[in-house]
């Protein structure tokens, strides 16, 4: 049943009647996306787009019993609107904004330790294109159609290289069980590990790759749960070569600041735990097919 | 975004931090002429660019008379400083500080990040002042002490007091350096600063703690909410290429490379550089047009692309998922003639609409190269290139 989500999913749409909101939320419906309501304060008890619009998540989730959030929330409000989920019971939310401040995220991230783990909601993202299990369910805004349904995982920082990633293995007829963005920012909700767990322990997934970028601990900890955990193969892409040290590379996350950071040391660290690199960005395709082989 | 030392001590004096009396000069008179407000016998002139290392660089001058600050001043003002953070082309100093010179017993290494892997507020200090935190991390690890601050309730008391006391600081000192410390923590969390670093932090000879630099850069995601911190931006500290591309909303970067990018997406730009280079070429830049992107916005782009003088060819690599290819091949088409380019053209389309876009292109008639991988396209700008450099070679 791939993992986080499927065509069972109950999705609720934070920030619904925004233009980025209104637009994607049509998007996912039309690929057969169970999307059960939105939230916009003030809007409660109007219609948008033929869904119910109710004025707070709690109220929607007694009303639809809604599990799922994207948040299309605007940056200056998303770590507002990501709390508000975590306390509604929520089991997963996808956050797409980019540009949240870090401390906001700081904040977030200690406010959803409140939750026993068992009860805590997952966070994916922020500012990442969201996720989709092709064929079910997607929550976001990447095109539907370059995913293959199929037995491979995508965990990816980058929106784009994950596109990359699905495109050429559905040229080579190979799909996807589920594909996760990540996202870009310096403190995000779910790490590689997380997914890879998750991954390691889906029965519909085969094989993982990774789409990882200078920056941060998170390839090198992703690395040592490989080395320790895994049993499925897993491929992996770091972007970021020829990125002097100490520029930010577009994504708020993509500056190396401390040892183990650079994309050379990444992919020695991974290599070493026996993950396969993918050494360019046209050849996700060729990699995984000899993985799966 | 970073801003100045003088600024930086402006912010930290209104949170209860010490720092040394100076002020502000443009000229070497008005350089002698702070002097003369300032007490004391030597007098620190410091050249005011948005870098560390100015000392070895020779933007910090102590001086002991108003000859020695107007040569100082003089030498300082006018001049590209380069520092090993700069870059060769180094940064333009219009601006001086002058203070009075401090007499130092101890120096403290003291700064506050956001910690990727705690993912809360980590305090640093060692008793090694005056070196770079790497240095010090280097040679004298076992000194460096950490601290992690709970965002819940932020930085305590007790926190503040174990900092102190691992320092080594004598018991008469531990109140005021309480205080410096919490001051710090509080003006990160009340600016949104994202770094906060004072090297050194000195305790002086006569027994007071002060912050004789300071380096803060803040969040450029929460400028929105704290527009006394935008004011203090300075444009002529930017790469002019940088502000140019920033100021039409433009995630740009640039580079010291010939082969101007246009991408879309943070990772499949930065996957793009990564090619060329592997291809055998330099970039010149990283662009994200972003999703949706116009015609309008590709024109833009080319703009930004082509305001860097050099530039000698282009890559335009699109996975289109909320673009569309037909757009940006628009956008492209109107930027070959609407700006008469004639470096050489790689386009690079897939995803949404893509035959659309191909079709356009094909039926312009433009001189426009087209591939349908990264790594094709790579190699062929950068073959493309290098072909002009031979024929311009040939014709010379």
């Amino acid at each position: 049943m791939a993992i986080i989500i499927d065509k069972n999913s109950r999705v609720l749409v934070t920030g619904l009647t925004g233009r980025i909101g209104s637009f994607h939320t049509q998007d996912m419906i039309n690929h057969g996306t169970n999307v059960v309501g939105g939230v916009t304060p003030g809007k409660g008890g109007t219609k948008h787009n033929g869904l119910p619009v109710f004025n707070t998540v709690k109220g929607a989730v007694a009303e639809t019993g809604a599990d799922l959030v994207i948040c299309f929330v605007p940056p200056p409000f998303a770590a507002d609107s990501i709390m508000e989920a975590a306390d509604a019971g929520i089991t997963t939310c996808v956050c797409i904004a980019d540009g949240i401040p870090a401390s906001d995220m700081i904040k977030v991230k200690r406010y959803m330790r409140r939750y026993k783990a068992e009860k805590r909601m997952r966070l994916i993202g922020p500012n990442c294109a969201g996720i989709i299990t092709p064929g079910q369910a997607f929550a976001g805004l990447m095109p539907p159609h370059i995913y293959k349904p199929g037995r491979v995982g995508i965990i990816g920082r980058s929106g784009t290289l994950g596109y990359e990633a699905a495109s050429q293995m559905k040229e080579r007829g190979i799909g996807v069980s589920t594909s996760v963005g990540i996202g870009g920012d310096p403190i995000n909700g779910s790490s590689f590990r997380d997914i890879l767990e998750l991954f390691e322990n889906d029965p519909d997934t085969d094989a993982v790759v990774m789409v990882g970028e200078i920056g941060g601990p998170q390839e090198a900890e992703a690395a040592a749960y490989i080395r320790d955990h895994m049993t499925k193969p897993v491929a992996a892409y770091i972007a970021g070569l020829s990125a002097p040290k100490g520029r930010r590379m577009g994504h708020a996350g993509a500056i190396v600041s401390a040892f183990g950071e650079s994309a050379q040391e990444k992919v020695e660290i991974l290599s070493e735990a026996g993950v396969t690199i993918v050494p360019t960005p046209s050849s996700f395709g060729e990699v995984v097919e000899r993985m799966v082989a | 975004m970073d801003i100045h030392e003088f600024q930086a001590k402006e912010l930290l004096k209104r949170f209860g931090v010490q720092v040394p009396r100076g002020g502000i000069a443009y000229s070497p008179e008005q350089a002698v002429y702070r002097a003369s407000e300032l007490s004391g016998d030597r007098w620190v002139v410091k050249a005011q660019i948005h870098s560390g290392a100015r000392g070895k660089a020779g933007g910090v001058k102590i001086c002991k008379n108003e000859t020695e600050i107007s040569e100082a001043a003089q030498w300082m003002l006018g001049r590209m400083l380069v520092t090993h953070q700069t870059g060769p082309q180094g940064k333009l100093v219009s601006r001086l500080y002058v203070e009075e010179a401090t007499s130092i017993a101890q120096e403290i290494y003291l700064a506050f990040v956001m910690d990727r892997k705690e993912e809360r507020v980590v305090v640093v200090a060692s008793g090694q002042g005056g070196m770079e935190i790497e240095e010090i991390s280097a040679q004298e690890p076992e000194s460096i002490i950490r601290s992690v601050v709970d965002p819940a309730v932020g930085m305590q008391a007790f926190q503040a007091r174990e900092i102190a006391f691992s320092l080594g600081l004598d018991a008469a000192l531990i109140p005021q350096a309480v205080k410096t410390i919490i001051g710090c923590y509080r003006m990160m969390e009340e600016t949104d600063a994202n770094m906060v670093e004072i090297n050194p932090l000195v305790v002086t000879t006569s027994g007071e703690i002060m912050a004789l630099d300071a380096k803060v850069s803040f969040d450029d995601n929460a400028l929105f909410r704290r527009p006394e911190i935008s004011e203090l931006r300075d444009k002529s500290q930017e790469d002019p290429r940088e502000t140019f591309a920033g100021d039409r909303g433009l995630n740009y970067i640039g580079l010291d490379g010939q082969i101007g990018c246009i991408v879309n997406g943070a990772g499949l730009a930065m996957a793009t550089l990564d090619m060329i280079k592997m291809a055998g070429g330099e970039p010149a830049n990283f662009l994200d047009v972003g999703g949706g992107a116009s015609p309008e916005r590709v024109l833009m782009s080319f703009n930004a692309v082509l305001n860097d003088r050099n530039v000698e060819a282009i890559l335009v690599n699109i996975f289109a998922g909320i673009n569309r290819c037909d757009w940006i091949a628009e956008g492209v088409i109107r930027a070959v003639r609407e700006l008469n380019l004639t470096l050489p053209l790689v386009v690079r389309l897939s995803g949404t609409n893509v035959e659309e876009g191909r079709k356009l292109i094909a039926e312009s008639g433009l001189p426009i190269l087209t591939a349908d991988t990264l790594a094709e396209a790579a190699d062929l700008v950068v073959r493309a290139w290098s072909d002009t450099k031979t024929t311009v070679k040939g014709a010379a």
